[in-house]
């Protein structure tokens, strides 16, 4: 019964919290054509970054310039401009700067390819430590070593 | 072996260095996307005149395009400066910024204008296309008409002579007399 109450306490709570970060999200109405639309509104919308604050996405920012964004972005879903044409005219603005997911070019190549590299050097690492140390883990016993041991195991306990 | 003892060393002092290297980056810089490119078209209104202007009433020779609004500070603070500069000979266009232009006329009626034309951008759609991104900005345009710089902030002296001067060879060497003549 503890349980129960606990667990659905935890689960309000993570609802409350699950709910409150879309409060963050700055509260417009955009009136949008289709569900479709509306759906990649907030799909771009927050995965283009304002260029005055940074560390927002152009969702979640209350600067002029990032609701100025939103506005384009608005208009260009409702004329119909793809994702991709969006995107190009974002950045042929503001740089790939503005792309929580830029593109592969000289200045990102690293950053694209860091996740797999660490994780190889990871994996050279663990393989390496496996690979040398096979004797210091050996459970090898002698004869008289074996029979000690079962001799301690084989005591009775009283 | 013992070398093996070195390797958290040596990567600590990698990080170390990284991020010693990471404090003196300013990440508010951003490299501006229209470099190189030509002034993008607009069709808007002139401040004082209200005649139609576009990208063609900019002249091919190298000018500074300023972006500018009353509701900002710093704009008031770069304004003598840039009084100074267009006194100096460095023609200087204005973009008015996401301002009303009544506002506007009457901040350079009483402050001074140093500018050869004002384009009016209530909307901000020139400075999106510019990838304006607040205001004041600055940028050089070249003799081509092509954006050959962006400084983004209070434009003074010291900035003026590191990253501007080279456009404006004439006009460097008299700022540098004129603030002499000041001191």
């Amino acid at each position: 019964m503890k349980i129960a109450l606990k667990a659905l306490i935890s689960a309000t709570i993570c609802g409350q919290l699950w709910l409150a970060s879309f409060a963050l999200a700055v509260i417009e109405t955009y009136v949008f054509s289709s569900p479709d639309l509306e759906l990649r509104y907030h799909q771009l919308s927050q995965e283009l970054r304002c260029p005055k604050c940074q560390n927002q996405n152009i969702a979640d920012s209350n600067a002029p310039i990032a609701r100025d964004l939103r506005v384009v972005l608005h208009e260009q879903l409702e004329q119909g401009a793809t994702d991709d044409e969006i995107l190009a005219f974002m950045v042929a603005r503001y740089g790939e700067f503005v792309r929580y997911r830029p593109g592969v070019d000289r200045n990102t190549v690293l950053l694209w390819a860091a996740p797999g590299l660490l994780l190889m050097l990871g994996a050279a690492g663990l393989l390496s430590h496996f690979r040398q140390r096979p004797s210091a883990r050996s459970t090898d016993v002698t004869e008289a070593e074996q029979a000690e041991i079962t001799r301690l195991l084989g005591e009775p306990r009283d | 072996m013992r070398a093996k003892r070195f390797i958290p060393l040596v990567a600590f002092a990698v990080l170390a260095g990284l991020l010693f290297r990471g404090l003196s980056i300013d990440p508010t810089e951003l490299p501006a996307a229209r470099l190189g490119q030509p002034f993008p078209e607009f069709a808007q209104l002139e401040l004082k005149s209200g005649r139609q202007i576009s990208v063609a009433s900019l002249a091919k020779r190298p000018a500074l395009v300023n972006v500018w609004a009353t509701w900002c500070y710093s704009c008031r603070v770069e304004h003598p400066y840039l009084l100074a500069l267009a006194e100096q000979g460095v023609p200087i266009y204005g973009l008015n910024y996401k301002d009303e232009p009544v506002k506007a006329r009457e901040w350079l009626a009483q402050l001074g204008d140093p500018y050869q034309l004002n384009v009016v951008d209530e909307e901000g759609s020139v400075g999106l296309d510019l990838g304006v991104y607040g205001a004041p900005e600055t940028y050089v345009l070249n003799a081509a008409g092509h954006i050959a710089h962006r400084h983004v902030g209070v434009l003074d002296e010291a900035v003026f002579q590191r990253d501007f001067s080279r456009w404006f060879p004439a006009a460097a060497s008299v700022a540098a007399v004129g603030s002499e003549a000041e001191q």
